[in-house]
C-alpha cells in the first residue's frame, strides 16, 4: 500500500524532469542537460542576476564582456571587488556561502584553481566549444576549471620616452626612477610572469630565473628600477612611466591615454604568458546564469570580447582555423596561432622559492 | 554620610521596581557599542589568536608558530615594522607635540585654533593610496619637486628622489598622519595645564625653568608618552600605504600577512597569516597595556586638581 503510494507520487515528479522547470542547475555539467542554450537563458532570466568577482572593467575588456551579456540576457550582473586577487575570489564565495551574494563564476589563476581541484569548490562543467579549447584537454580534463584566455606580458611605456626596441634601453638613464612592476613575485602572478618574460629574453629558463633577477638587479642599482606597485592613477599621472605587466592590461591604458591625447606603447621582449581559467562555484546561487555566463564567455562572441582587450582567448586558434575570427580582434591581438610560452605550478613553486630571498636581495630597500 | 546612608536605602526599599529596571535599560545605551566591538574587534581577535595555535587543516598545532618565529624573512618584517613605527612615534610625536603646544597657547576659539583642529581631524586620516600618490606626483622622480630642483636647485637633495623609495620614504609618510594625529591626542592635556599653576610657580620665585622642570614636563610626560604609544600602534598596523609605496612582499608584517592571504604565485597561508597577525597582537597588547597604566597616572592628578 505504502509502496504504491510512493510509486504513484514519483511518477509525476519523474516526467517533470523532462521539463526544463525542475532541472538541478547546479548539477548539470552541460548546456544539453539543461535543455541547451535556450533552456540555460530562460532559467537564467527566472534567477535574474549573475554575481561576478574581481573582474576589473579595463582587465581584457571585461567592461564590453558584462556589457553584453547584460544585453543579450536581460539579467542584472553583480561585480563584487574588481581588484581582488584569485585566492579572493574563493574566499570570497568560502565566506558568503550559502548567501546570494556568493560568487557564481570565478576567473584565476592556474596556480589558484590546481590548489582546489577536488575539494567540491567547483562545479564541472563543459562548455559546448570545450573540445575546441586550446589547454582545455590538459588542464583539467573533468573540466572544473577551463582555460579562457592567455595574457601575453609585456612593457608598457609612454611615448614620450621615445623607442624601446631592446632590453638594454632600459638601462639609459633617461628611465632613472619610471620602471614599475605589477606587484611583487610572492603574490602577483603578473610580477611573476614579468620577471619570467626578461628571464627568457636573456635566454634563460622558466626553471631558473636567476638571468632576469640578475637583470632587475641591474636596474635597480642603476636607479631606474622602483618598487612602486602601479595603479590606474600613476600611470596616467605619468608617475610610473614604464610598467611591466599583463598585454590585456596595456590594451586599456593605450585606450584611456589616447582619449587623453597621449601615446602608449608596448614592447615585447620575449612571449611569456599565463593562461588564466574559469570555474563555476559549486554553490552558486544562480547556477544556471553561472552556467550561461560560461557559454557566453566561452563562445565566439566572448571569444572576440577578449580579443578586443588584448587577451588571447583559448577559443582563437579555431577561430582562426574556421575563418570565424574577427576582424577586429585580429587587429588588436594578430594571426598568430601560437600562444605565448607558459610556466608550469611546478616552475611557479620553483621560481617563488627561489626569489623568496632573491628578490629582495636585488630589489630590497632599506 | 547618614543622609547618604538613608538616601541609599530608601530608595533601594521605596521604589525598588522603577529603579532597578532604569539601571537596566542604561544598560541598554551601551548595547550598540558592545556588540560593535564584539563583531568587529573581539572576534576577529579571538579568531587570529585561536588560528595562531592551528595549522591550514585546522589541528591544533605550534608548529608554524615556531617556524615563523624562527623565519629570518618574518624576524626581519617584523624588525622593519617596529623600526618604522618607532621612529615616526618619536618624530611624530615630537613634531605633533610642538605643534600642539603652539595651537595651545594661540587664541583658544581663534580662527587659527579652528583651523588647525579642523585641519588635523582631516589629515589624521589621510593615508593609503591617495598619500602616496601625492608624494609622487611631488617628490617622486617624476614628481613636481624634482622637475623644479634639477633647474634650478641640482646639488639638493630635492633633485633626487630616491630617498622617498625607501624606509626613509615611508617614515616621513607615516609622519603626515602621526602629527595630525598627536596634535589631536594631545591637544585637550596641554589645555588642562591650569595657568594657575604657572602663576604660583611665578610667585614662589620659580623660573621659567624651573615651573617646567618641576611642573609642566612631570604633568606632561605621562600623556606624552601614552599619545606616542597611540602613535607607534597606529603606524604599526598601517598597510596601505606601504603597499603603494614599497611593493616588496616581505618588507614589513602587514604586508607579509596580504601575501600570505592573497598570493596568487602559490604563497598563500591563511594559517601563517594568523601566526603573524597573532605576533602583532602581541606587540599591540604590550602597547595598549603600557599606555593604560600610564593613563591612570594621567587620570590620579587630573581628579586631584
Amino acid at each position: 500500500m505504502a509502496a504504491a503510494l510512493v510509486v504513484a507520487l514519483a511518477i509525476p515528479v519523474v516526467q517533470s524532469t523532462s521539463a526544463s522547470a525542475a532541472v538541478n542547475y547546479s548539477k548539470i555539467t552541460s548546456a544539453s542537460q539543461g535543455g541547451g542554450l535556450a533552456g540555460l537563458a530562460a532559467a537564467c532570466k527566472k534567477e535574474g542576476q549573475l554575481n561576478v568577482i574581481a573582474l576589473p572593467l579595463y582587465w581584457a575588456n571585461y567592461g564590453g564582456m558584462i556589457d553584453g551579456f547584460k544585453k543579450a540576457y536581460g539579467v542584472k550582473i553583480d561585480e563584487a571587488n574588481p581588484e581582488g586577487s584569485s585566492q579572493e575570489e574563493i574566499d570570497a564565495a568560502v565566506t558568503n556561502k550559502g548567501t546570494n551574494r556568493s560568487p557564481d563564476v570565478f576567473d584565476i589563476g592556474l596556480a589558484v584553481g590546481v590548489k582546489y581541484l577536488n575539494t567540491a569548490t567547483f562545479a564541472p562543467y563543459k562548455v559546448r566549444m570545450w573540445n575546441y579549447l586550446q589547454f582545455a584537454k590538459d588542464v583539467d580534463p573533468s573540466a572544473e576549471i577551463t582555460p579562457n584566455y592567455t595574457g601575453t606580458m609585456t612593457i608598457g611605456y609612454s611615448g614620450a620616452l621615445g623607442t624601446i626596441t631592446k632590453l638594454d634601453d632600459l638601462l639609459d638613464p633617461k628611465f632613472k626612477g619610471k620602471i614599475a612592476l605589477n606587484g611583487d613575485p610572492l603574490g602577483s602572478s603578473a610580477a611573476m610572469n614579468g620577471i619570467f618574460m626578461i628571464n627568457k629574453a636573456l635566454g634563460g629558463t622558466f626553471d631558473d630565473v636567476s638571468k632576469g633577477v640578475a637583470f632587475f638587479k641591474k636596474l635597480k642599482d642603476a636607479g631606474n628600477f622602483i618598487n612602486v606597485n602601479p595603479t590606474e592613477a600613476t600611470i596616467a599621472s605619468g608617475q610610473t612611466p614604464v610598467v611591466i605587466d599583463n598585454g590585456y592590461i596595456q590594451a586599456g591604458v593605450i585606450k584611456q591615454m589616447a582619449a587623453a591625447g597621449k601615446v602608449w606603447k608596448m614592447f615585447t621582449p620575449a612571449a611569456v604568458g599565463s593562461t588564466y581559467n574559469s570555474a563555476i562555484s559549486a554553490w552558486a546561487p544562480h547556477p544556471a546564469c553561472a552556467r550561461l555566463w560560461m557559454e557566453y564567455t566561452l563562445s565566439e562572441t566572448g571569444s572576440n570580447f577578449w580579443a578586443l582587450g588584448g587577451a588571447t582567448p583559448t577559443l582563437w586558434v579555431h577561430l582562426l582555423k574556421t575563418g570565424r575570427a574577427s576582424a577586429a580582434g585580429k587587429s588588436a591581438i594578430g594571426n598568430s596561432k601560437a600562444v605565448a610560452e607558459k610556466a608550469t605550478s611546478d616552475q611557479t613553486a620553483k621560481a617563488r622559492a627561489y626569489l623568496k630571498t632573491a628578490w629582495p636581495a636585488a630589489v630590497g630597500t632599506n | 554620610m547618614t543622609q547618604l546612608q538613608y538616601k541609599r536605602t530608601g530608595s533601594a526599599t521605596g521604589r525598588a521596581g522603577s529603579r532597578y529596571w532604569r539601571s537596566k535599560t542604561a544598560y541598554l545605551g551601551v548595547l550598540p557599542f558592545l556588540s560593535f566591538t564584539g563583531i568587529f574587534l573581539l572576534y576577529p581577535t579571538w579568531n587570529v589568536v585561536s588560528g595562531a595555535f592551528r595549522d591550514n587543516y585546522g589541528e591544533f598545532s605550534t608548529t608554524i608558530l615556531k617556524s615563523v618565529f624562527n623565519d629570518p624573512i618574518a624576524r626581519h618584517a617584523f624588525g622593519n615594522s617596529l623600526e618604522l613605527s618607532a621612529k615616526t612615534a618619536v618624530i611624530g610625536a615630537i613634531l605633533g607635540g610642538l605643534f600642539a603646544w603652539a595651537i595651545a597657547t594661540g587664541k583658544p576659539g581663534g580662527l587659527f585654533y579652528k583651523v588647525a583642529v579642523a585641519l588635523s581631524s582631516v589629515l589624521a586620516q589621510f593615508g593609503g593610496v591617495m598619500l602616496v600618490f601625492a608624494f609622487l606626483a611631488t617628490f617622486g622622480f617624476n614628481g613636481l619637486v624634482l622637475t623644479f630642483a634639477t633647474k634650478f636647485l641640482p646639488t639638493t637633495f630635492l633633485a633626487d628622489a630616491s630617498w622617498l623609495y625607501s624606509m626613509n620614504g615611508l617614515a616621513v609618510l607615516y609622519t603626515f598622519f602621526q602629527i595630525p594625529l598627536m596634535v589631536l591626542v594631545f591637544l585637550p592635556t596641554l589645555e588642562n595645564l591650569k595657568p594657575q599653576w604657572r602663576e604660583a610657580s611665578d610667585a614662589l620665585g620659580g623660573k621659567s625653568f624651573e615651573y617646567w622642570l618641576r611642573v609642566g614636563i612631570p604633568i606632561l610626560t605621562p600623556s606624552f608618552a601614552g599619545a606616542a604609544l597611540l602613535l607607534f600602534v597606529n603606524s604599526f598596523s598601517a598597510y596601505a600605504t606601504a603597499n603603494v609605496l614599497i611593493n616588496l612582499a616581505d618588507y614589513l608584517t602587514p604586508l607579509q600577512i596580504a601575501t600570505a592571504l592573497t598570493s596568487e604565485t602559490g604563497g598563500s597561508n591563511p594559517a601563517e597569516a594568523k601566526v603573524l597577525a597573532f605576533y602583532m597582537v602581541i606587540v599591540v597588547v604590550i602597547a595598549m597595556t603600557m599606555y593604560a597604566l600610564l593613563r591612570r597616572k594621567v587620570s590620579n592628578w587630573e581628579q586631584r586638581r
